[in-house]
């Protein structure tokens, strides 16, 4: 429906969220189209996170519009106004985003498998073998087949954002967002997510990354986002953003960071 | 034959370390035990005891009777204040503003005021309204009348006391639990798609037992003490029982001393039930489970058998 239509995967206009009086988004406008892999780039506080954040409404934002596969986040326009959706919706609309935190967040108390099982069960309504077979194959293509039986505790930082992954997959989205997805890993753990995450890329799925993975965003992404003070300084492909800044905060900040 | 320093060689096997003996554990030890001995020995031989009387009335009738209506009076009691503490955590917690005020509101008054007085009230309810009843407010129609006296007995009167006592702290102690779960638990069950009340259910609560339960074993043990409040409303619990007999034949203290006995029976069956909710709920939060005292005497009477390294002596 989508991809035919045309309908832009991510749509966000003029998009301005506060911290009490500390304004982190001063303005966001950014398109995803289906298939498309974007990479947010910038330096911290820049407001990449938050604005992925807000793409399936952790965050409220104060102004502007995010669309996700043309449906407003988080509210309902009728008459001219805006109208919250009612808990129900709202949770509807999340269950399509699949999201990836720096922190992991795997549920401690379950293991790997049951990580995965517990949303289809609950939210979709799968029935719970069917959901255990999906558990499976998810975690063998995240590479570990073997260790659906072992809690977040017993797996290295690698294996649990593998996990992760293979969780947020289990509810078919139909965009996944990751927040800075290796930033809390050892480096060697590192490449076996980025693996992950560039098959990912190539089944086609539509990927919002904030990440620090320079070489990750030339390799995967189709276009590359650097934001800097709550504002999108530049954007483009990759070839171009990375190699050939136009900004002067672009250039200061790949110098930091090649 | 000059051998080098590192001799017994790396290749040999298992370390095989003589271990740091505790001769202090030991004289510590000793003492204990010489202690406990004279003092049970002193109580034992001490005719004032008279333990042929604790034994006479340890299984008479009127204490198996209170020991009875102790330990429902207490279950009722502690699954009451357990269900209303957890939904008035839970509404404490919550977004809407009327929920946390209310809750807010029950445990300043049930925390605020003595249990004894709570009891009390709840028995004098007959006299303060002599019928009970529901129906539309301020003078509309009558859909439900009850007789005060009838509707709270001395026994209705003793479970709503303690229960709703317990639930004021019950809450506090599972709001501890709730605030004690990473908020990424939360917000990663959001991202799913769960409503708030899945993820309180399903993601968070169950994580939160680890901080509940030890305190929520406190309460349940004190409750079996506590329950013999109930006495001054005319309920026969253990305790009362006993006070009732020696009342009758003056042997106070070997009847105090048979309902300790009770007590303590109770108290050490929680203690275990304790123990092993506690690592049922520890799955995830430890790498390995620690053994039941089951598993460990085994292991130990393996270790023994196998000549395995085992504490000396």
């Amino acid at each position: 429906m989508n991809a035919a239509s045309g309908t832009p995967m991510v749509e966000a206009l003029n998009v301005h969220k506060r911290f009490g009086l500390n304004e982190v988004l001063k303005g966001i406008d950014m398109t995803v189209q289906p298939g498309e892999v974007v990479c947010l780039l910038g330096p911290s506080g820049s407001g990449k996170s938050t604005f992925l954040r807000c793409i399936n409404h952790l965050e409220t934002i104060h102004r502007g519009r995010i669309s996700v596969d043309g449906a407003l986040v988080g509210y309902r326009e009728k008459n001219g106004r805006l109208h919250e959706l009612p808990e129900k919706d709202a949770v509807r609309q999340r269950a399509e985003i699949g999201m990836v935190f720096q922190r992991f967040n795997l549920f401690a108390h379950k293991t790997a498998l049951q990580n995965i099982v517990e949303a289809p069960v609950l939210v979709k309504g799968v029935a719970k073998k069917d959901a255990e077979a999906r558990a499976g194959e998810l975690l063998t293509r995240v590479g570990l087949g073997d260790r659906g039986g072992a809690y977040p505790s017993q797996l290295s930082g690698g294996q649990q954002q593998r996990v992760a992954i293979a969780r947020a997959l289990a509810m078919d989205p139909k965009l996944m967002l990751f927040d800075e997805p290796t930033s809390a890993l050892d480096p060697e753990l590192v490449g076996d997510v980025l693996d992950v995450m560039r098959d990912l890329a190539k089944a086609g799925m539509t990927m919002v990354v904030v990440t620090h993975e320079i070489g990750f965003a030339r390799e995967v992404g189709d276009r590359v986002v650097f934001m800097d003070g709550g504002v999108v300084v530049e954007e483009g492909p990759p070839s171009q953003v990375l190699d050939a800044p136009r900004e002067e905060r672009t250039k200061a900040f790949l110098s930091k960071v090649l | 034959m000059a051998t080098s320093p590192t001799s017994p060689a790396s290749d040999a096997g298992d370390i095989k370390a003589v271990p740091v003996r505790h001769y202090g554990r030991w004289l510590f030890a000793l003492i204990v035990l010489v202690f406990v001995a004279s003092l049970l020995s002193s109580a034992i031989r001490n005719d004032n005891f008279k333990w042929d009387v604790v034994g006479d009335y340890l299984f008479a009738d009127r204490v198996l009777r209170g020991l009875w209506l102790t330990i429902w009076l207490s279950t009722v009691a502690v699954v009451l204040g357990i269900a209303l503490g957890t939904l008035l955590a839970v509404m404490r917690l919550s977004d809407n503003p009327v929920l946390r005020w209310v809750s807010l509101a029950y445990i300043w008054f049930f925390r605020g005021t003595p249990v004894y007085v709570q009891l009390l009230g709840w028995s004098f309810i007959g006299a303060l309204y002599s019928t009970i009843s529901f129906g539309v407010p301020f003078g509309g129609p009558v859909l439900v009348s009850a007789n005060g006296n009838d509707l709270i007995t001395p026994i209705t009167a003793a479970i709503l006391g303690l229960g709703l006592n317990l639930a004021a702290y019950q809450a506090e102690i599972v709001r501890a639990g709730l605030l004690s779960v990473d908020e990424g638990q939360v917000e990663s069950a959001k991202a799913l798609g769960m409503t708030g009340a899945q993820s309180m259910r399903r993601i968070v609560l169950p994580q939160a037992m680890r901080v509940i339960i030890p305190p929520t074993g406190n309460q349940a043990i004190d409750m079996l003490k506590t329950s013999s409040l109930v006495a001054t409303i005319g309920v026969a619990d253990l305790l009362y029982s006993v006070q009732l007999i020696y009342a009758q034949n003056y042997q106070q203290v070997p009847l105090l001393v048979a309902a300790c006995i009770w007590y303590l029976l109770m108290t050490s069956i929680l203690s275990i039930g304790q123990y092993y909710l506690e690592r049922h709920y520890a799955a995830g939060n430890v790498r390995e489970l620690p053994p039941t005292p089951l598993q460990r005497a085994r292991a130990r009477a393996a270790s023994v058998r196998f000549g395995g390294p085992g504490n000396p002596g």
